[in-house]
């Protein structure tokens, strides 16, 4: 899903990092508090970044002929919210940046924005919806962490059209050129991604189930609930 | 294990959709990345010259291969790493309970 290096001309690329930079200094404010007051979370914080790390690696087969990745971010958006979200994705973009010419430098402000606060604002939205409408918790993960893979390839689109509209029909016409080749291609990782990670959070749960709550991802109630479904 | 079935259907479901695919079309499976860049091309007629290089580009496909495998061998390392450290953190704290209240009952049982 990354714009590739060089690939946003100006004054696109500086105006993804200026909306990205903020979000990022929150994350950074957020992840010292929890540091500071709830250190035993940071395994579970290395989990998630790590499971961005490998979703963020397999290129996989799709459909339409073409491969593209899951981004893996819809996790830790549950268990850590947005903003903590876009910092681990950050040094995801940055090592794929620096070591695989995947990405780049000038577009890191706009690949963070579409993988690392678009996508996990939707998964984090989704699952607090979801839990509130009383949906089954698996279900409310696959379908939080689905739509967030989704919703980083359709900001990807919306990036790159806004940067090249069409000549006839404009940023419409272009963010559909766009969105066709990322967006459907999508559509099967995404589904993977989500019932994976649905899979990850059933054995968080069973290992250490506690630390949701902590973490205020779901109720003393409503753990003992699932606990007891899965066991 | 009902959780693990669903994910086994799909992960098989999209095993399937590949296999298809690529035995009825000729698809080179490129990246979608490479496929928006032709995009780019069509869209200013093949003017727009990106504004940057990357500084460094992995020397062969080869060389990429391993540095996207190095990704995700760290990435499974650390969760590995830690589901297995809760695990056994539980174990040990579960076997400790249950000692503790066998000698208190001053039961011969154990575990």
């Amino acid at each position: 899903m990354h714009i590739m290096e060089g690939f946003l001309p100006g004054p696109w690329w500086q105006l993804w990092f200026a909306i990205s930079i903020p979000v990022i200094l929150y994350g950074i404010h957020k992840l010292n508090r929890m540091m500071e007051e709830k250190r035993d979370l940071l395994p579970l914080l290395a989990v998630a970044g790590a499971y961005i790390f490998v979703l963020s690696s397999l290129k996989l087969p799709s459909v339409t002929g073409s491969c593209s990745h899951p981004t893996g971010t819809g996790m830790a958006a549950i268990l850590f919210g947005p903003a903590i979200s876009a910092i681990l994705s950050m040094i995801v973009l940055l090592y794929q940046a620096l070591f695989l010419a995947h990405g780049g430098l000038t577009t890191l402000g706009a690949n963070v924005f579409s993988m690392g606060i678009a996508g996990p604002v939707i998964a984090y939205l989704i699952y607090k919806i979801g839990m509130k409408a009383g949906l089954n918790f698996y279900f409310t993960v696959f379908l939080a962490t689905a739509m967030a893979d989704i919703a980083t390839y359709l900001v990807t689109s919306l990036e790159l059209a806004l940067a090249f509209p069409a000549q006839s029909g404009g940023v419409i016409a272009s963010f559909e050129a766009f969105a066709a080749i990322f967006a459907l291609t999508q559509l099967p990782l995404a589904i993977m991604e989500g019932a994976i990670t649905a899979l990850i959070f059933k054995y968080v749960i069973k290992v250490k189930g506690d630390v949701l709550v902590k973490l205020d991802v779901i109720g003393e109630a409503g753990l003992r609930k699932i606990q007891e479904l899965t066991t | 294990m009902k959780l693990e079935i669903i994910v086994a259907v799909i992960v098989l479901v999209f095993t399937a959709q590949f296999l298809y695919i690529s035995s009825t079309t000729d698809a080179e499976f490129g990246g979608a990345d490479g496929q928006a860049e032709g995009v780019i091309e069509e869209l200013t007629d093949g003017t727009y010259e990106p504004i940057a290089k990357p500084f460094w580009e992995p020397p062969s496909g080869e060389i990429e291969s391993l540095l996207f495998a190095l990704q995700a061998a760290l990435g499974a390392l650390v969760i590995g790493y830690f589901f297995g450290y809760y695990r056994g953190k539980n174990q040990s704290t579960k076997s400790t309970e249950s000692s503790q209240s066998n000698q208190s009952t001053e039961s011969s049982q154990s575990t």
